[in-house]
């Protein structure tokens, strides 16, 4: 079992032919996953050639999805273009739609959050990221651009702000693997909040234990902890980013702003505490804590 | 990015919020020239990206020309909350009689917009909000559908906005949020928003953020707001090409990829210093994807030109960037830089392609290159090259 995502998704790719999702592809195909074709309006009716595999190029997702079954789409289009991406997969009604671009204003995200909300969304259409490296469930499938080879299949639930961050966890713990990892984004407003991805983990049967990073700014992390004291009856080991950060600066991520008292690293890994998680003060530290809630399982 | 108050006046006239503009000037002598042309009574204001300003001193009235030179006198060149004032804006003085506040965020929290809007503004609004909460409406706003005439009413209601300048409220708020969607903006704020003596509504102070993403997207006008002088000259370097470097006070030049990775290795590093004679990270520096040769060699161009930076640790997990792309971009930085590249640097490896990666490394075996497998003993290393090997 695993969380979102399985050996039996069904992944098309919008923005197939540019650089990046054409380099992806080819490393999700490598994977394992099962790419079954693309989007690009500007290309419908061609082929492209991807590790050895040639795939449809469809005008539109709806027309990608009646004639693959996908329920899966990967989007890699540019930031100007990525909301009406991601509009035109909710109205095609998939399932799991996963916005790997990074730099998308976050306005255009606030009115596609608004639209996954509303009537619209009838087949009641999932996000993740935007500016994340997407969902992998080891040995089954990967939709994103997270190193397929750096752990395999375990009892972990990894859930991530931070892109490298992930895979440098799932690379600290490869030797116990991974049910499934997660990035989630760090940009200001995001689709899957570190909340879904534990309310998914705690009832995965396959996810006995589970890994939460964070980064300053937001309160994100603080709501997990009150999300966790309610819900969440697994163990969870957590990691926060950022504590050496000045305050005031802006370092990278939209998201990761600290501004005043509360969105300081500090803060976020007492306010999980409080609530029993385990908190490293390295990622190494953090694995170290994991293999020993594993150990006593 | 944060504006200055003259700045966002500019926008708030673009979209039809009533306000005063004034010039804005660097020198005691163009503020006299300034209130001279203006007449009458002026306010001299600093512009600095802070609040807080009015309590320290850094905005007064001034009755004539010469006063208003004296004020610019002190209040240029002050420091506020660490910020040294360097240009102050003069306008002509417009007293209120009564002050409200009024705001569109961005809701992070609940993945909206928000509307807080009080008739008790002014300086002590904070207070207001802690002690009669009731007085400070907030008001959700719905991203996709906006404020239109309809909302603007039902926002300048619920912050019981009086009549005599009700209709104006409405006018004002709709205008507003033109400012907040047509820029881009995370944040705008007007307080005190005032009303004059005349029943007139304006802004007397404004306070905009932008969405450097949307700036980059599609307001490149945006760029204008930039003021050179505000920016560490290595952030300004940095920014020139394209990256995204931020300047901090240690010894241990940081160069990694992903947000989150480099802010975990400034944490590493700050704990390795620990026991190396408390070295600290020197900055957060992300080349982010496309680590090439070119963007590694002005990654370590802008670090090896802080005089403080005694060695630099390169931290790269490879997802998106592939550790042979950053080893040949590593090579290739050390050939552009020649023998302006005299720091030790330390690089950790690991991820995609990694084994080809460390495997240029090997081959190039430069005296100033240490590989090290682990994130935390590569942090230890470089800590202890900061510290002269101890």
């Amino acid at each position: 079992m695993s969380i979102y995502l399985n050996k039996d998704s069904k992944i098309i790719v919008q923005g197939i032919t540019g650089g990046m999702g054409a380099k992806h592809t080819t490393l999700m195909l490598q994977s394992g996953s099962n790419i079954v074709g693309g989007v690009n309006a500007r290309k419908a009716g061609t082929t492209v050639e991807l590790d050895g595999k040639e795939l449809p190029v469809f005008g539109t997702v709806e027309e990608a999805m009646k004639e693959t079954g996908a329920d899966v789409s990967v989007a890699f289009v540019p930031p100007a273009f990525t909301k009406d991406a991601c509009i035109e997969a909710i109205d095609a009604g998939i399932g799991l739609l996963v916005v790997i671009t990074e730099g998308v204003p976050v306005q255009d995200t606030a009115e596609v959050w608004s639209y996954l909300q509303s009537e619209a969304n009838k087949a009641g259409t999932r996000m993740i990221g935007p500016n994340c490296p997407g969902i992998i469930t080891p040995g089954e499938s990967l939709a994103g651009i997270t190193p397929h080879t750096i752990a395999g299949t375990g009892p972990v639930g990894l859930v991530s702000k931070s892109g490298t961050l992930t895979y440098q966890m799932m690379y600290e713990l490869k030797d116990y693997g991974f049910s499934t990892a997660i990035g989630i984004g760090g940009d200001p407003i995001i689709g899957t909040t570190h909340i879904d991805a534990l309310a998914a983990f705690e009832a995965d049967p396959d996810t006995l234990a589970i890994v939460m990073i964070g980064e300053i700014g937001g309160d994100a992390e603080e709501r997990a902890a009150a999300y966790i004291k309610d819900n969440v009856t697994k163990p969870v080991v957590g990691y926060v980013a950022g504590f050496t950060a000045p305050e005031g600066k802006t370092m990278g991520h939209a998201g990761a702003i600290v501004s005043g008292s509360s969105g300081t690293a500090q803060a976020k890994k007492e306010a999980l505490e409080a609530v029993g998680v385990k908190v490293g003060k390295t990622p190494s530290e953090t694995a170290e804590l994991m293999r020993e809630v594993l150990r006593n399982l | 990015m944060d504006l200055m108050e003259y700045q966002a006046k500019e926008l708030f006239a673009k979209h039809g919020v009533t306000t005063t503009l004034g010039v804005v000037v660097e020198t005691a002598d163009a503020a006299r020239a300034a209130a001279e042309e203006m007449g009458g009574v002026t306010v001299v204001k600093a512009q600095v990206k802070a609040g807080g300003r009015g309590k320290a001193g850094g905005v007064k009235l001034a009755k004539t020309a010469d006063e208003a030179f004296e004020h610019a006198s002190n209040i240029l060149g002050m420091e506020i909350k660490g910020l040294t004032v360097n240009r102050v804006l003069v306008t002509p003085a417009t007293p209120p009689v009564e002050e409200y506040y009024f705001s569109f965020l961005l809701d992070r929290a609940n993945r909206q917009y928000l509307c807080i809007a009080s008739v008790e503004g002014g300086v002590e609004i904070e207070e207001v909000a802690k002690t009669n909460p009731d007085a400070v409406k907030q008001i959700p706003i719905d991203p996709g559908t906006g404020v239109d005439a309809a909302k603007a009413r039902e926002i300048a209601t619920a912050a019981k906005f009086p009549e005599a300048v009700f209709e104006q409220a409405v006018t004002m708020i709709e205008a507003l949020y033109t400012v907040f969607v047509e820029e881009d903006a995370t944040l705008v704020e007007v307080n005190p928003l005032a009303r004059l003596a005349d029943d007139k509504l304006e802004a007397l102070d404004g306070k905009i953020s932008l969405d450097d993403n949307a700036s980059e997207v599609r307001h490149h006008e945006h760029e204008a707001f930039e003021i050179k002088d505000e920016t560490d000259p290595l952030e300004a370097k940095a920014k020139a090409k394209g990256l995204n470097y931020v300047k901090l006070d240690g010894q241990v030049g940081i160069i990694g990829n992903g947000a989150g990775l480099v802010m975990s290795t400034l944490d590493v590093v700050a704990y390795a210093g620990e026991a190396h004679g408390g070295v600290k990270p020197a900055n957060f520096l992300d080349i982010g994807g496309g680590a090439n040769a070119q963007v590694m060699a002005d990654g370590l161009d802008v670090i090896l030109n802080d005089e403080q930076v005694k060695s630099v640790f390169v931290n790269v997990f490879g997802g998106i960037t592939a550790c042979d792309e950053v080893a040949n971009g590593i090579k290739g930085a050390l050939e552009i830089l020649g023998d302006a590249a005299t720091k030790p640097l330390v690089v950790r490896l690991d991820g995609n392609n990694v084994d080809k990666g460390r495997a240029i490394l090997d081959e190039l075996n430069h005296p100033l290159v240490t590989q090290v497998d682990t994130m935390d003993g590569a942090a230890d290393k470089a800590a202890e090259l900061a510290n002269g090997g101890k």
